[in-house]
């Protein structure tokens, strides 16, 4: 966020003169590692570190070991016991009820063309901001910023409407549209300040072989920055794909919900016990997994970059 | 993103660099050369405002009027409904509980996060190896990944009175009557503080971490060899160090913290009583449930001036800490 106004200090300023600066030989390396390596403190730290971690996986845990548990074992057994007897049930009840893989398709549907087209759009408004510098482009990204804080709620009513007068009402493509221009709204924010510090001298050559601004952009600044679009869109899929407000709000039908939606709407449902409802919130959960395990090295790098730039 | 740090430190699309531009490419045409590249600008700035300028404007104008939405009549009610928000105990409720959420999304989290990116790359990490650090690493990441409504839905059964995890362990250990969290005005704020603070912590942990390995680590040996233990070192070393990803985790957890929606949904629907309502639910309960659009509408646009006044604020302490550390060295 803050990127527009700061540039952490790469590498910092060694405020205290570092005694042996540039001579880490591996000699020296080791004899650190082992000197770190004893002590019996470091087991109650490493001790404490878990058992944060087991705090944060607990409710994966439960979630897993209740998902596959018949009610009546849920009540004889309670949540922690390991199933007997792998009950699908909970599982089949959520699928056939959600009607799943439907609501999976509208989640992938939704998230995957906001991710492309919010890319493509980004790229565009960031090209003409960061090396068209376009007069007045300071205002431009701040109002796209400002844009990307406001509340949904400032929004949705009117949207709303909009939606309804044109014929979107309950549509997949409201969304889509919506998201495309929230997310690229973040997306022109974050590609201008990347595109802003392009090389000039590769334009200028580019210039000077006589290419177009259209030919610039796709044969020398897309090539370039493709990494950092292949980031942002697994983050407007991502951000798609976790999207509530708005998504409950306009898509009022079955067909159409994703799965977040499909979820939510189930609870106080009388058809909710709790494997359906452990099952359901696992088997939601399992696409994002997926996604994550894939991307998890982009992903990781992308959050840094995110703060940073 | 990666590949850019190497260029001249810069700040943002302003003087500064505008000023390196001129060195680095001093035969530039003085005649608008940007004005070719607005067509490259117009799409998203005509989605702008169909999509968010647009609708914002008319959220404001519909705050004006008394209207219950649809094909009903819409009555002008000037700033009517704001003086009616403030004597609306619920409006004042609902601040007062977005003060909460805040500790659960922005305070707890980062004070939190940052001690445990602390431990795990300056200590653990050294101690156990890297790969026990990014493995505890990913677990405390692990909420963060799963969309937050499927989060609310499993902590909703989990805090289940009769039928939840929470309690059915609780009655097994022997506690006869173990609290209905979700459902009682006094436990429930505090389980969706917890609930938050479960999917939020992930969040400071892996910015943290990734800032600490921008850190020169001959900072940490000198202090080292000059005898700091770890809490001075932590205090004088990593908290400084790392300012800029802390002004950015307390300025995008905040607003995330004001606008926070679908946990609330599936988790309390802002009862009982009001205890857990937050502004952006009671405008959606206005707009959606109430047919109040105009209240509702009200409720937002106060939501976005809180929003917007609190985002300045944290900008401005952050240009004055800069401002600050610049002078200072």
């Amino acid at each position: 966020m803050s990127t527009v106004t700061t540039t952490p200090t790469a590498g910092g300023t060694p405020a205290v003169p570092a005694p042996s600066s540039g001579s880490r030989r591996p000699l020296r390396a080791t004899r650190q590692d082992e000197r770190y390596r004893r002590g019996v403190g470091r087991w109650f730290v490493l001790a404490a570190a878990i058992l944060v971690a087991l705090l944060m996986l607990s409710p994966f845990v439960i979630m897993v070991l209740n998902a596959f548990k018949s009610p009546a074992e849920y009540s004889q057994d309670g949540p922690l016991s390991i199933p007997k007897e792998l009950y699908l049930e909970g599982v089949q009840n959520f699928w056939t009820r959600t009607n799943f893989p439907q609501k999976l398709w509208n989640s992938v549907f939704i998230s995957a063309l906001v991710a492309v087209f919010g890319t493509l759009l980004s790229l565009l408004s960031a090209y003409a901001i960061g090396v068209g510098r376009i007069k007045g482009r300071l205002w431009i990204v701040t109002l796209f910023l400002v844009a990307n804080m406001l509340p949904q709620e400032a929004l949705i009513y009117p949207l709303f409407d909009m939606a309804q007068k044109v014929g979107l009402s309950n549509s997949q493509w409201s969304i889509i549209i919506i998201f495309t221009v929230i997310q690229a709204a973040f997306g022109t924010y974050l590609l201008a300040s990347v595109l802003g510090t392009f090389p000039p001298a590769l334009l200028e050559a580019a210039q000077l072989d006589g290419a177009g601004r259209w030919r610039i952009l796709w044969q020398v600044v897309y090539p370039i920055v493709k990494p950092t679009l292949g980031v942002l869109m697994i983050f407007f899929f991502i951000w798609t794909w976790n999207e509530f407000f708005i998504p409950l709000v306009m898509l009022t039908t079955n067909d159409t919900q994703t799965i977040p939606i499909a979820l939510a709407s189930l609870q106080g449902d009388r058809m909710m016990d709790a494997p359906t409802t452990n099952a359901g919130a696992l088997v939601s959960l399992v696409p994002a997994l997926i996604f994550f395990l894939i991307f998890q090295r982009t992903l990781t790098r992308g959050v840094t970059a995110g703060a940073v730039k | 993103m990666t590949t850019r740090t190497d260029t001249v430190p810069e700040a943002g699309p302003g003087p500064a660099r505008e000023a390196s531009r001129a060195t680095a490419a001093p035969r530039r045409r003085r005649r608008p050369a940007w004005l070719p590249y607005l067509p490259y600008l117009l799409p998203g700035a005509v989605a702008f405002v169909v999509v968010i300028g647009y609708p914002f404007a008319m959220n404001v104008y519909y705050s004006l009027f008394k209207w219950r939405g649809g094909m009903a009549p819409m009555r002008w009610y000037g700033l009517g409904n704001y003086a009616d928000l403030m004597h609306d105990s619920a409006f004042w409720t609902s601040f007062q509980n977005s003060i909460a959420m805040v500790l659960a999304m922005v305070v707890a989290p980062t004070v939190i996060g940052l001690v445990l990116a602390a431990v795990l790359f300056d200590y653990l990490g050294r101690r156990f190896g890297p790969r026990v650090a990014a493995f505890l690493r990913a677990t405390y990441y692990l909420p963060q990944i799963l969309p937050v409504a499927v989060a609310g839905v499993l902590w909703n059964w989990i805090l289940n009175a009769q039928t939840g995890a929470l309690n059915v362990i609780l009655r097994g250990i022997g506690i006869e009557n173990p609290p209905n969290w979700l459902g009682d005005t006094t436990t429930a704020l505090p389980s969706v503080m917890l609930v938050l603070i479960w999917v939020q912590i992930g969040y400071p942990v892996v910015i943290f971490m990734s800032a600490l390995q921008r850190v020169d680590p001959e900072l940490y040996e000198a202090a080292e060899l000059d005898g700091a233990g770890w809490w001075r070192r932590f205090r004088a070393i990593t908290i400084p160090q790392i300012r800029p990803e802390t002004f950015v985790v307390t300025l995008t957890c905040t607003v995330a913290a004001l606008k926070v929606f679908g946990p609330i949904y599936v988790l309390t629907r802002g009862g009982p009583e009001s205890s857990t309502l937050v502004p952006s639910y009671y405008s959606y309960l206005n707009f959606f449930d109430k047919s109040k659009v105009g209240y509702g509408a009200a409720v937002a646009t106060v939501l976005t001036l809180v929003i917007i006044v609190v985002a300045v604020v944290i900008l401005a302490l952050q240009s004055r800490a800069e401002r600050r550390e610049q002078e200072g060295r």
